[in-house]
């Protein structure tokens, strides 16, 4: 299994434990990635406000250099898929579209055909590697712990673009976390916003809203949340400790990339997966783990 | 067919929450959602209140939570429903009081369509019909889908900055907003002074892109579309001094810059002409700093970066 690999900015910014987690469990799983270290960032949605042209080119060469390359696409961010999977989806359905975006990337001698398929580390963990080969590479089941999966918008929504998930009744992750030996707790808010597009200039909404996801994962007794974009992860974890403080009440809910939930699943150590890393403490996760 | 439904009840004289009840009821597997209600209503339970007028998906009134999703009643098919589900539970929209049962009071949710002034402000129509005035027809196809808004309700109560903000004006309001704005009926100055007022708090800038408006829309308005249309024209307008507006822009410049967002500079970026603001966020970055996961503020591009900063290029950035 070989694919491009996209890691977006988060991984190799804010959050590095992505990072080396996604690298670490891709290894063991035995897929080959190429890193695509000349792609650009997809724009977050954000660049679409200013120039959507722009924010199209800067994939379609994304694309582009995966076609080239002769993959499929992985990102490892909920953000990057959801934006990457509705431009994508443009390209391919408006041929107009392709030929006039295709001449911003003739210069580079680039040239995207429509051919690249982008896919979410967790689709390809369902997918590619399927559930019963997953389960082989399980050394350290998550038995005694209630995981709370947190998807977050974009890998869900517009349905139309993503499709993989029904995004008011989504199982993939659940799926995943049962195969790792853990158990997911169903709670309101895990096909919900985090909080995480506003909180710089709006941090009442922002914090406002993640302090609700953590709140409602609490209540259903979760040990852990787990989600599959590191924007959430800096909404739930980051920020936890204002959230607390914002709305008055102690959470100390540790958050995991999905990557570092598989690794220690795998075996990885929480030192592997780097989660010293996090600003929640996760001694009282890791002695849950041994038990 | 035979049917569970789990209906939410709420009756403000009796009950002090309102809570699930379980009916069971036969039905002919072709009925709609609404037609079941009002099966229910007529046979067992004639207390139940839901609104409802054209059963036709044209006047908006009937709309519900079907399964945890915003719906017309009168669209919804109960064999797709339960086939997919394999329940059928009904609550009455979210993010508005509840007055008994399904019925809410969309009284804020008209306010705030109201509060964009929804009419053109245009001294050309006093004068010339609109078909007359000589506007290119393309100009309209620009907002078009926002005049199939048959103010529903559906996005006001799944949008998820509504749950924690009451006071946002939410995708409809804003939506409409944008079909005004978008109107080459209207003089630039009077565009100017819509996008001034949507620019203040509660305005564009609250709406967090989690597209659940554009997932549950029957009318496929696409709100969230027209709230960053909104913001690209308040932008160009010269009105995104601000921490939001800031958001965007300085984005765009680190990206061509360096390839890639830098979350070390983007913050100072966004937020220099509100120190308050910075002095929130500063004991964060320390903290993000001794963890190894906040990038210098000068940062190398990476590598491609030429031909990244030819397209910003081409592009007038």
């Amino acid at each position: 299994m070989k694919y491009a690999f996209y890691t977006g900015c988060a991984a190799k910014g804010a959050t590095p434990e992505l990072y080396v987690s996604t690298r670490l469990v891709t290894q063991k799983l035995e897929m080959e990635l190429v890193e695509l270290k000349s792609a650009a960032c997809c724009g977050a949605g954000v660049i679409t406000e200013a120039d959507p042209e722009l924010a199209i080119a800067l994939n379609a060469r994304t694309f582009a250099l995966a076609e080239a390359e002769g993959l499929d696409l992985m990102t490892i961010c909920g953000t990057c898929q959801g934006v990457m999977a509705q431009i994508n989806k443009q390209l391919k359905e408006d041929s107009e579209l392709l030929k006039r975006i295709n001449v911003y990337l003739e210069k580079e001698g680039l040239h995207y055909k429509g051919t690249v398929k982008v896919k979410h580390f967790l689709w390809i963990l369902l997918d590619d590697i399927g559930v019963d080969r997953l389960k082989t590479y399980v050394t350290h089941p998550l038995r005694n712990l209630k995981i709370a999966p947190f998807y977050g918008c974009y890998i869900l929504r517009p349905s139309s673009a993503l499709g993989y998930d029904d995004p008011n009744q989504p199982t993939s992750l659940e799926t995943v976390i049962e195969a790792l030996g853990g158990e997911a707790v169903d709670y309101e808010g895990r096909n919900k916003c985090c909080g995480f597009p506003v909180i710089l200039e709006n941090p009442d909404i922002g914090l406002a809203m993640s302090g609700k996801r953590l709140e409602e994962a609490k209540t259903a007794r979760a040990d852990v949340m787990v989600t599959p974009c590191p924007l959430c992860h800096m909404n739930l974890d980051l920020q936890q400790e204002r959230v607390e403080k914002h709305i008055g009440k102690p959470f100390e809910m540790p958050v995991l990339h999905l990557p570092q939930l598989a690794g220690l699943a795998m075996g990885f150590s929480p030192v592997d997966m780097q989660m010293m890393r996090h600003f929640v403490p996760v001694a009282s996760l890791i002695s849950k783990l041994q038990t | 067919m035979r049917i569970h439904l789990k209906i939410k009840r709420y009756h403000p004289e009796w009950d002090r929450e309102p809570q699930l009840k379980d009916y069971y009821l036969d039905i002919r597997s072709d009925l709609t959602v609404l037609e079941t209600l009002i099966q229910l209503k007529e046979e067992e339970e004639g207390g139940l209140a839901l609104r409802y007028s054209c059963r036709s998906a044209i006047c908006g009134s009937c709309t519900m939570r079907i399964n945890g999703s915003e719906k017309l009643a009168c669209q919804t098919s109960v064999r797709e429903e339960y086939e997919r589900f394999e329940a059928l539970k009904i609550e009455p929209l979210s993010n508005a009081p509840v007055i008994k049962d399904l019925v809410v009071d969309q009284a804020p949710f008209w306010g705030k369509l109201g509060e964009v002034s929804p009419w053109l402000h245009s001294e050309i129509l006093k004068e010339t019909p609109a078909d007359q005035a000589g506007f290119p027809k393309e100009a309209f196809n620009e907002f078009h889908n926002v005049d199939a808004c048959i103010m529903c309700g559906a996005c006001a109560s799944a949008c998820n900055s509504l749950e924690v903000s009451s006071g946002f004006m939410g995708p409809a309001a804003l939506a409409k907003a944008y079909r005004f704005v978008a109107d080459p009926r209207e003089a630039g100055q009077e565009k100017k002074k819509r996008l001034r007022a949507l620019v203040e708090p509660n305005g564009i800038w609250d709406c967090v892109r989690c597209n659940f408006c554009v997932e549950v829309c029957p009318k496929d308005v696409k709100p969230m579309e027209a709230i960053i249309r909104l913001r690209r024209e308040a932008l160009k307008a010269g009105l995104g001094d601000s921490p939001a507006g800031r958001h965007i822009t300085a984005f765009v410049n680190i990206v061509k810059k360096e390839g890639r967002l830098n979350e070390g500079l983007q913050p100072l970026k966004m937020l220099w002409k509100s120190p308050e603001k910075l002095l929130q966020v500063f004991p964060l970055a320390l903290k993000m700093w001794v963890r190894g996961k906040l990038p210098f503020i000068w940062h190398w591009p990476i590598k491609g970066i030429r031909s990244i900063r030819k397209i910003f290029k081409v592009r007038g950035f």
